[in-house]
């Protein structure tokens, strides 16, 4: 009986997909930039941060759009402002992972005082949440959003970890400084990277029942 | 506290149960919206509540609908006085053939108040309550029919509150009308709830979302689902109310 809102809705489904499977990519290239030390790739995710910013305003336009028009109320109203929610989650994790990029840029010429051992846990870890959170959406799954929130833990507790470690090296040698700083930050944006993947999962969650979770 | 509580009410014309085991507590000064398609028997509920089933030939009740208490059904029930309590606003402006003052003053009139300056007092409280006052003041001789509709509609509602009622029901009342009177009436339905309580039956969603405190959903004589407005139509606990609402009834 609303075919036309259907598929409306189905096509933002999709685009929310679509975007979230970028901003992965984004993630996963700019540590993978940090690591090999390759300047085409960071650079490559600083222009790709374009495209996530775009898509945010396209969806962001298709939401509008059906708010005006079809005034949705019940799930359908749930599910669509929590796709506006999202898409501002999604759009900050790009930032954060271009600004992984930059980093990755300064560092590329220089030899690292550590081997990086819990950075690219930290991004596994992150690509996981963020994998998780948009699978939970995709499948109305509850379960899995839970899991996503519950995993945030990990990212903490690896930031710490790193943090202590850099203290250490800072202790240790005064010439460590600047790029412990710049390591700190890195693990910060994933930390934080780590929060709006949190948050997507908490609105899934809100999509599907109408309530918020409790907690942070 | 509730103004009015439906018990075990089934509403048959002749051989059809246009309404099966309503039960419903309708709070004091609370806006009530009724939902649901065409033929749900929202219309049939409101209409039985102050009696207007009586006229309607075959039509056959059973339960109760206690107004403060006392079963409206009860056999030593006066229905003009049950009318004087529970006033009704129709889908349709439909202001007698005569003037706005003759408009209001035709219900307490009835009720044998005849005093010249009481009448005047009656009629300028009703056209204020009914937010019209400051748009006919000048020229109360006009006859009602001459006015727009959505005028008409408040002469309407003011008709009904002249004869201080303590609930009024109110039949799809801006259905025939454009946006912007719509929406004084809707504004005044708000303001209206400070001293009345209301119930209102209306096929527009957002007007049921704006209005409104309570809402029920009805459907094939049945009310599927009874709650805060705003509950229901953000989480609706039954699939058919979310079915209804978001429009893929059916």
């Amino acid at each position: 009986m609303r075919s036309f809102f259907d598929q409306e809705l189905d096509v933002l489904n999709n685009e929310l997909i679509k975007m979230g499977s970028l901003v992965e990519s984004l993630i996963e290239d700019a540590v993978k930039s940090l690591m090999t030390k390759d300047v085409e790739l960071a650079k490559a995710v600083i222009v790709k941060d374009d495209d996530v910013d775009a898509m945010e305003k396209s969806i962001e336009a298709r939401c509008l759009q059906l708010i005006l028009k079809q005034h949705p109320v019940a799930g359908d109203l749930r599910l669509i402002s929590s796709i506006l929610k999202m898409i501002t989650d999604l759009e900050r994790i790009g930032d954060q992972s271009q600004d992984i990029a930059e980093i990755s840029l300064l560092l590329a010429d220089e030899r690292f005082i550590k081997e990086l051992t819990h950075i690219p846990q930290m991004g596994e870890a992150t690509i996981k949440m963020l994998k998780n959170s948009i699978d939970a959406f995709v499948n109305r799954n509850q379960e899995l959003a839970y899991e996503v929130i519950a995993f945030d833990d990990v990212v903490d507790n690896l930031f710490d970890t790193i943090k202590e470690e850099l203290i250490e090296l800072i202790n240790k040698d005064k010439e460590n400084g600047e790029q412990s700083i710049n390591f700190l930050m890195i693990a910060k944006y994933l930390e934080r990277i780590g929060d709006h993947a949190q948050n997507i999962a908490e609105w899934v969650l809100f999509a599907i029942t109408g309530e918020h979770v409790k907690g942070e | 506290m509730d103004k009015l509580i439906i018990k075990d009410f089934d509403l048959y014309y002749d051989d059809f149960h246009a309404l099966k085991d309503i039960n419903m507590n309708i709070a004091e000064k609370e806006i009530t919206a009724f939902i649901g398609p065409s033929g749900c028997g929202k219309s049939s509920l409101l209409k039985s509540l102050n009696r207007m089933n009586d006229l309607v030939e075959g039509c056959k009740i059973t339960g109760e609908v206690l107004l403060d208490g006392k079963n409206i059904f009860d056999k030593n029930v006066d229905v003009n006085k049950l009318r004087k309590r529970i006033g009704m606003v129709f889908q349709k402006p439909n202001p007698f053939p005569m003037s706005i003052y003759d408009n209001i003053a035709y219900g307490p009139r009835t009720h044998n108040i005849k005093n010249k300056s009481k009448l005047d007092e009656i009629v300028e409280k009703s056209l204020r309550g009914a937010a019209i006052w400051d748009e006919v003041k000048d020229d109360l001789k006009k006859n009602a029919l001459r006015l727009s509709g959505g005028q008409q509609q408040r002469i309407c509602i003011a008709r009904a509150l002249a004869v201080e009622p303590e609930i009024l029901l109110m039949d799809e009342p801006t259905s025939a009308l454009d946006p912007i009177s719509t929406a004084k009436i809707e504004e005044l339905i708000q303001q209206l709830k400070e001293d009345y309580t209301i119930i209102i039956v209306t096929h527009n969603m957002q007007q049921a979302t704006r209005v409104s405190d309570k809402t029920a959903f009805f459907l094939t004589g049945e009310v599927i689902e009874f709650n805060d407005t705003d509950t229901l139509f953000s989480v609706p606990k039954n699939k058919k109310t979310e079915d209804y609402i978001t429009g893929r009834f059916g």
